[in-house]
């Protein structure tokens, strides 16, 4: 496992569809400059830095290039990260694992994502050039692609759904960084909202926002020096499954990337029943029925169960596990910031710094990352070192 | 709020070339499906799998791949989309249909365009055949579609 290392700090931006009053740059100094604060450090203390960003989505190549410096790479140890949906979290990883190393003694990790400067689906469409570009390029198409083979093998219905658009909505209410906050959103307006790609509605998808979310690491006498309550790093785990999805068999089903592991991570960490043990969840919905598919994969409930447990309301704010206080992607989604903020937004509730969306007694997380088609990130985070 | 500023937007467009190298597997298939309107995948010796497109190696073995065999041109619908918006890059106005189509004979799916756009048409399971461009050049898009069997 390496040195015990904890996340000591947390900043992100305000993150909505478009920041005109900053360019990429200072979009990242801004969330720098905010962890920096909260971990009660300056740029001085910081050993390495991470970048984590979706490079082709702002229409220019080389994010540490160009905006490294906004996360205080100059004259230091800094590159990027970039691995789809997941670099947020491949970044976070790479980040602790900077630290746990012992080579470094601190380590800053900065995703960001500026949607509004480049075309999501030009960059989607700058993958693979022989056989996806022409076909199934674009991110909504390529996720409805495999909802309607879940919801005939899982049995799940719209309207449960709809039900995580709206937790995720009025989740994001109480979250001042989140993008699209809607407190009197209903399942009827989700389902009517217009079909984007068969059978997924906009409202039941993520939005594009430009934002960022920093994080900062310490190694175990740095952090219990900074920090009342560091958030420890129990499990770190990275599983990448086929890019073509006619290898992948019933993507939302089998998630095998993301089965992997959680079930490495469970075991590192002695987890066996995760709906009761974690404390608060932070897991990576690209739209509402993955959300749903996630909560199976990870074990909150058996296969086909997924829908029960929204209908159930076990993973609202007062549930027994409540996934995603912060509004989840669905809410705001920064893409390489995505991942990120769900490290960060795990962090601060154990830091007990989660204002309005503060779940009490915080001491188990997890974490996740969805990216690419079906790659898998888990990290769990806690109070305890060990 | 800081959203609410409108600041300098610098507009703009680029051209962007390429000529992307195919590789000798990917080159023959491409090949075969101008020359002979043949869909080929390649054998696994360690898996046995079929995979289509034919693929230098398995990715799950990690072993290179060695029987060429041909697939289809008929196969079964698994899942599909229907995209209801148009976007610059796709080969059709909208609305546009795909769907993932494991071809007979092959242990992979091919994810391919659908001629039927219609939802209550297109039930998962459904067989489907390869409809061939008729001016053919080397591409995936020398499979025009498949349409219902």
């Amino acid at each position: 496992m390496g040195r015990r290392t904890a996340i000591i700090g947390t900043g992100q931006t305000r993150h909505c569809s478009k920041r005109e009053d900053v360019n990429q740059m200072e979009l990242v100094y801004e969330a720098a400059t905010a962890a920096l604060k909260d971990a009660e450090m300056t740029v001085k203390d910081i050993d390495a830095v991470v970048l984590a960003n979706m490079e082709l989505f702002e229409g220019r190549a080389l994010p540490d290039m160009w905006c490294g410096e906004g996360a205080g790479a100059f004259m230091k140890h800094a590159f990027k990260i970039s691995t789809g949906g997941t670099s947020g979290t491949s970044g976070a990883i790479s980040g602790y694992y900077h630290v746990a190393s012992g080579l470094f003694n601190t380590a800053m990790v900065v995703g960001f994502e500026k949607h509004s400067d480049g075309n999501t689906s030009a960059g989607m469409a700058l993958t693979d050039p022989f056989w996806d570009r022409h076909i199934a390029a674009a991110a909504i198409g390529n996720f409805a692609l495999s909802v309607s083979e879940y919801m005939a093998d899982r049995g799940v219905t719209e309207e449960q759904s709809a039900k995580v658009a709206v937790k995720a909505r009025r989740n994001a209410c109480n979250n001042p960084h989140a993008h699209l906050q809607m407190p009197d959103l209903t399942v009827k307006e989700v389902l009517e909202s217009p079909m984007l790609a068969y059978p997924v509605h906009r409202l039941e998808m993520c939005p594009q926002s430009d934002g960022a979310c920093a994080i900062i690491y310490a190694g175990e006498e740095l952090a219990k020096k900074k920090c009342s309550r560091p958030a420890w790093v129990r499990a770190a785990v990275t599983r990448h499954d086929h890019i073509y999805l006619g290898e992948v068999k019933n993507r939302l089903s089998t998630i095998r990337s993301l089965k992997e592991a959680a079930r490495v991570a469970y075991k590192m960490v002695g987890i066996k029943e995760p709906l009761k043990e974690f404390d608060v969840a932070e897991i990576y919905d690209p739209l509402t029925y993955a959300e749903i598919a996630w909560y199976e994969a990870l074990g909150f409930c058996k296969d086909r169960e997924g829908g029960r447990l929204i209908d159930d309301g076990l993973t609202r704010m007062d549930g027994e596990l409540p996934v995603n206080p912060s509004g989840g992607v669905i809410s705001t989604n920064p893409v390489g910031a995505s991942g990120t903020i769900r490290v960060a937004e795990g962090a601060l509730q154990i830091h007990g710094k989660g204002g309005k969306r503060q779940v009490p007694d915080v001491n188990l997380v997890l974490v996740t990352g969805y990216g690419v088609y079906c790659w898998s990130d888990v990290m769990i985070l806690s109070g305890r070192p060990d | 709020m800081s959203d609410r500023f409108k600041g300098m937007v610098l507009e703009g467009k680029l051209d962007l070339p390429f000529s992307y190298s195919a590789g000798r597997t990917a080159s023959r298939f491409f090949i075969e499906l101008r020359d002979h309107q043949r869909i080929m995948g390649k054998r696994c010796p360690r898996c046995n799998r079929v995979i289509v497109p034919a693929q230098l190696f398995c990715k799950e073995c990690f072993t290179k791949t060695d029987d060429w065999v041909e697939v289809g041109p008929e196969g079964t619908l698994i899942t599909f989309t229907v995209v209801y918006r148009k976007e610059s890059h796709h080969p059709k106005d909208a609305p546009l249909a795909y769907g993932i189509i494991r071809l007979d004979g092959a242990d992979t799916s091919l994810v391919h365009l659908l001629a039927e756009t219609d939802v209550a048409q297109l039930q998962p399971g459904r067989r489907v055949r390869a409809v061939f461009s008729k001016k053919r050049i080397g591409h995936i898009l020398d499979i025009n579609h498949f349409e219902m069997a």
